[in-house]
């Protein structure tokens, strides 16, 4: 009864507040060794594998990658003109432009989680400087977000999660929503947009950078299905995730940098103001 | 018990715990067999004034950490599962094998659905029927988990 009741405890403190977090981190380096274990034959399989390939493989390989590379190299020309020219047109504009993204890569590990809910283990953690609450990418789109963190490893919640949020733009329109997780691995869920949006099946949705935990412009998926009833204000449209969820082995870890905020440089002011004239107007706060 | 023995349950428990978490096709993942519960349920059943409600709880635990649920879902599930199978041990030892597997069934069945009920608390989308498929393939399972632990335990004499 008493494990009944601590079981209980635990779960409600897990569920409601953050208190355990560090017991989890703690125990989850315990178990450390034990994921490695399981990981091993898709490892030593791996392993085993780039060691047969054939010479005839590995030339035709390179080939294809030097294809690739001269294809993507002549891209990020038109790229860097691009910026260069997006960079002075908002200095034109007055507005701050964002630095840019720096990227970790990490791997996926091959454990298995509860098989209910959409979370993976990537193989980079504290010790590498990964945080709660970053962007997770692979090399097509947006995967999820770190949600726990140990020195070696972390968990990421991937956006299909029924417990994930993530807020999205449609980048024909401009269109702002949120794309909530349907729990299968295959399908994102708009559930706040009137009938009547502008919105279209095979749009791009990419990440509007609100709520600052996901860096803007990255793309997250496209629209598959739209049901627009007459009768409800809410039209039902469902998406396409654009990673490769379930079938990345490398992933992209990012740190946005962004320019110091402008607001913390204002907020000072009002509060100088409000003492000066203190003594005169007691029911004005200062904010 | 010596600490030889202590080792011996250690690794069959870190064993299970490993099959928990070892890598299987994409298809397979709603299958996995219960290998814990199957375990623990043996170890109360042949040691039941050894292993029993603590061994339950803190194995549940480590679950929850190694699979990322809820801290306390395996646990609770565990720690009840350990307290029947404790208390049913001299009426499940004598069954014969397919009755035995009925009995553990049942065990199983309780883990999974307070698994479910806190699924259910957490507001987390409940699984499809497939949910209950598992602990079928865990009693199927057991005579073989049976006839291996207790191979196990009389190579190294535990008692």
């Amino acid at each position: 009864m008493l494990a009944v009741a601590l079981s209980l405890v635990l779960m409600v403190l897990d569920h409601r507040f953050a208190h355990l977090h560090q017991l989890r981190t703690t125990l989850s380096v315990a178990t450390y060794p034990l994921q490695i274990l399981a990981e091993l034959p898709v490892t030593a399989s791996q392993w085993l594998q780039e060691i047969t390939t054939t010479r005839s493989e590995l030339v035709s390989n390179n080939e294809a990658l030097r294809a690739q590379n001269l294809k993507l190299s002549a891209e990020l020309q038109k790229f860097e003109s691009l910026q260069a020219e997006n960079i002075r047109l908002r200095n034109l504009l007055d507005a701050s432009y964002k630095v840019g993204d720096r990227v970790l890569i990490a791997e996926l590990s091959a454990v298995d989680l509860d098989p209910y809910k959409q979370q993976v283990v990537i193989s980079k953690g504290s010790t590498s400087g990964v945080y709660e609450g970053q962007a997770v990418l692979d090399a097509d789109a947006v995967m999820g977000q770190v949600i726990q963190v140990t020195p070696f490893s972390s968990t990421v919640l991937l956006i299909t999660d029924p417990s994930h949020s993530i807020p999205v733009q449609v980048l024909r329109s401009g269109l702002r929503t949120i794309a909530v997780g349907s729990g299968r691995v295959n399908e994102l869920n708009l559930p706040y947009l009137p009938t009547n949006s502008d919105i279209r099946e095979g749009d791009l949705l990419v990440t509007s950078g609100l709520g600052g935990k996901f860096p803007s412009g990255y793309p997250v998926a496209r629209v598959t299905r739209i049901d627009r009833a007459p009768n409800n204000a809410f039209a039902e449209i469902s998406a396409e995730p654009a990673a490769h969820l379930d079938r990345s082995r490398e992933v992209l870890v990012v740190w946005s940098v962004t320019p110091a905020p402008t607001i913390a440089e204002e907020a000072p002011e009002p509060v100088a103001e409000a003492d000066d004239s203190g003594d005169e107007s007691p029911a004005e706060d200062s904010p | 018990m010596n600490s030889r023995s202590i080792w011996v349950l250690a690794i069959t428990f870190l064993v299970a715990l490993l099959m928990m978490i070892l890598p299987m096709p994409e298809w397979a993942r709603p299958f996995r067999p219960q290998w814990v519960t199957l375990t623990l349920i043996y170890w109360c059943i042949a040691l039941p004034h050894r292993v029993g409600v603590g061994t339950g709880f803190t194995l549940g635990i480590l679950l929850d950490v190694l699979t990322g649920t809820l801290l306390g879902q395996h646990a609770l599930g565990l720690s009840l599962v350990a307290f029947l199978s404790v208390q049913l041990h001299a009426r499940i030892r004598v069954f014969p094998f397919w009755q035995q597997a009925l009995a553990v069934l049942v065990l199983l069945v309780v883990e999974h659905l307070f698994a479910l009920w806190v699924m259910g608390a957490i507001d987390q989308t409940p699984p499809g029927l497939i949910y209950w498929v598992v602990p079928l393939i865990g009693a199927v399972l057991w005579p073989w988990v049976f006839v291996t632990l207790r191979d196990v335990r009389r190579r190294f004499k535990i008692t």
